[in-house]
């Protein structure tokens, strides 16, 4: 089985702190970081690989230092690794990134899953990977918390859905991504780092892909960020002091006011 | 392609864009910035910039003639063959801007019944609804859902399309809009017609809910959005309303799909989602061990809503990951959150910050979630909690 899955480096929101005077985000010293969904799909990779051989390889879209992703999933154990380079790509929104992976997918070639993290956390959209299944023109299958069984041109997992989970079957190969309930993700070997260190990716242009320029990057984009602006602060109310028992007691004359209960 | 750049002879070498750049790609070379190779164009410098010294340069992309469209579409999402809360809210803001666009309003549902929903759509705001009607639509299968949208269309586009941020959306959108070549942007909290141009304003929020941003889909359509629920107000249902239904039942094997769902299983049938409550109760670390929550689910009982958590007891196997609010979790926009225990890092606040009413109990006074809090009490949760219930119990 081979199986491709899609990384992206991302700024480690985990450690970004607002200015409280500016409402500015300070970033300096938030290191950059493999996106944390992607890693279960990763570890999910590598486990399908245990268990039906084949081989892993990562696939990233990114500037000349996303490379370190690579490296990263490297030392967990993943075979290959590609990067997808240059100042065509920039800029990028869903649709132009999912067009450039696609691409990427398509020149690695003779695939049977291509997996990803649910999200990333710096957009947040979610979209990458369905559109990629639609570049590719694949089945997708959303949120997956569990992968039941996989092989012989088909798998079955575990959607995740608001109130539990649907259990779907689909032809292969198809686009999967991951919810962080699916596994628990191993930490690199030795062997691992070791082989990361002298890893060099191999990276591909847009014209290394064959790629339409015109659909890549920010002009390739049909979504335009118009303004970026720091939402209102909400400001802190009323505080209630006292003993417990006697800002309970105004705690809730305060909720039956709202008329939230009775 | 698309660079930005510092103009030398106006930056005043302050300094201030080099810390907002997410991807750290601004150094101060000599008296100016300078943006190096790992630059992503994602344009907050420029914003940030007090002197306007940094500028985005793009050749524009050719103009493309914009297809004639017209009308704002709603897809409903039913669920048990019901339509789902964010459907009634998409329906209440769909109305507003076919409104202010002078145009119809339609809505899309798809299932195994949908004449009964179909109605209820009128009532809530439909000039049009266009149903489609299959078993195979019953439950998500995305090759099916883009097909029967599709044929339904039957080559109209409109101008705006909008559909609920659930986990059917969110999967099924953006396989529409790539299919439609076409833009979406994800997790809108704010959707408005801009006067001038005609064009739909998208706010979002971006870098975890610390930055909005407000994005737009100029040359493309149709302009495509996604919102959580309980983002915007569902309107009024008025049964005496007028509005064509037209329902497909004839699919002649167009409804094919290459995933099949075998078995649904229903987990927290029971307990509220929390993303559709009015009320709710969440625990923090603070709460210190996982049979504490017991206390939240009595007062969540007394109060009708549902228990959520931060990520610490999720993570501590406390509290069930259906339950999480943040960042990595849900975003919930309740009448009432009460925080027992939570501190309130970002990734917290963004999930909940919107909530009408926040109540903040924690130990700490210095705790961020007071920076929110719409009353907070200093105290222990486990203490303050049960004085709360046997207070609101009482007349």
């Amino acid at each position: 089985m081979k199986i491709i899955v899609c990384i992206k480096q991302v700024p480690d929101t985990v450690h970004v702190r607002i200015n409280e005077k500016t409402g500015a985000m300070e970033r300096e010293g938030v290191p950059a970081v493999v996106n944390p969904y992607d890693l279960y799909a990763l570890e999910e990779a590598l486990r399908l690989r245990e268990a039906h051989g084949g081989t892993v390889a990562a696939l990233t879209m990114g500037p000349p230092q996303a490379e370190a992703v690579l490296r990263d999933a490297i030392a967990l154990g993943v075979d290959e690794g590609y990067h997808l380079s240059g100042r065509e790509f920039a800029g990028g929104d869903t649709l132009a990134t999912s067009y450039a992976l696609a691409k990427g997918v398509e020149k690695i070639g003779e695939y049977h899953l291509v997996l990803c993290g649910k999200q990333a956390i710096d957009g947040d959209t979610a979209q990458v990977g369905p559109e990629l299944a639609e570049h590719l023109g694949l089945p997708f299958l959303g949120f997956v918390r569990r992968v039941r069984e996989s092989g012989a041109g088909r798998i079955v997992v575990e959607r995740m859905t608001e109130d539990g989970a649907d259990v779907v079957e689909s032809t292969l190969p198809a686009v999967i991504s991951v919810v962080k309930e699916i596994n628990t993700p191993r930490l690199p070997s030795l062997k691992g780092k070791m082989r990361a260190r002298s890893f060099k990716a191999t990276t591909w242009n847009a014209e290394a892909l064959g790629a339409d320029e015109a659909r890549l990057g920010f002009a390739g984009s049909p979504t335009k960020v118009v303004k970026i602006f720091h939402p209102e602060a909400r400001r802190g109310g009323e505080m209630l002091t006292g003993e417990p028992a006697e800002v309970a007691a105004r705690l809730a004359e305060k909720l039956r006011s709202l008329g939230v209960c009775r | 392609m698309t660079t930005v750049r510092v103009l030398p002879e106006q930056c005043t070498g302050c300094g201030e864009c080099v810390p907002s750049c997410p991807v750290a790609a601004i150094e101060m070379r000599g008296p100016a910035a300078f943006i190096t190779d790992a630059c992503t164009v994602c344009g907050i410098c420029v914003t940030v910039c007090p002197v306007e010294a940094i500028e985005m340069q793009h050749v524009a992309p050719a103009a493309r003639p914009c297809e004639p469209c017209r009308g704002v579409w709603v897809f409903a999402e039913l669920h048990r063959g019901r339509l789902v809360g964010v459907a009634r809210e998409l329906m209440a803001k769909g109305r507003q801007l076919a409104d202010r666009k002078g145009t119809e309003l339609t809505a899309l549902v798809f299932g195994a019944a949908v004449e009964a929903p179909a109605r209820e759509l009128v009532a809530l705001g439909a000039d049009r609804v266009l149903g489609a009607e299959h078993p195979v639509l019953e439950l998500f299968h995305d090759d099916a859902y883009v097909a029967a949208c599709l044929a339904l269309a039957d080559g109209q586009r409109p101008e705006i399309m909008l559909c609920g941020g659930t986990v059917l959306g969110r999967a099924f959108f953006p396989r529409l809009a790539a299919r439609l070549d076409t833009g979406l942007t994800a997790d809108c909290t704010s959707l408005e017609i801009d006067e001038e141009s005609g064009i739909l304003l998208q706010t979002r929020p971006a870098y975890g809910g610390n930055l909005l941003a407000t994005i737009a889909c100029p040359d493309r359509r149709p302009q495509m959005a996604t919102v959580r629920p309980k983002v915007f107000p569902a309107g009024a249902s008025d049964p005496a309303r007028i509005g064509e239904i037209v329902i497909r039942r004839d699919w002649d094997g167009r409804l094919h799909s290459r995933t099949k769902v075998l078995e649904v299983l229903e987990e927290v049938v029971q307990t509220v989602n929390i993303a559709e409550a009015d009320v709710i109760v969440a625990g923090g670390r603070g709460m210190g061990a996982a049979e504490n929550f017991a206390l939240l689910e009595q007062l969540a009982r007394v109060l009708g809503g549902a228990v959520a958590a931060s990520r610490a007891p999720v993570d501590a196997g406390w509290v069930p990951y259906a339950r999480q609010v943040g960042q990595t979790g849900k975003t919930v926009c309740p009448k009432l959150y009460i925080a027992c225990g939570i501190s309130g890092q970002v990734q917290h606040l963004v999930g909940m910050q919107s909530a009408d009413v926040i109540v903040a109990i924690n130990k700490d006074p210095q705790a961020p979630i007071f920076s929110v809090a719409t009353y907070g009490i200093v105290g222990d949760a486990l203490e303050i909690v049960p004085l709360l219930i046997k207070a609101l119990g009482r007349p």
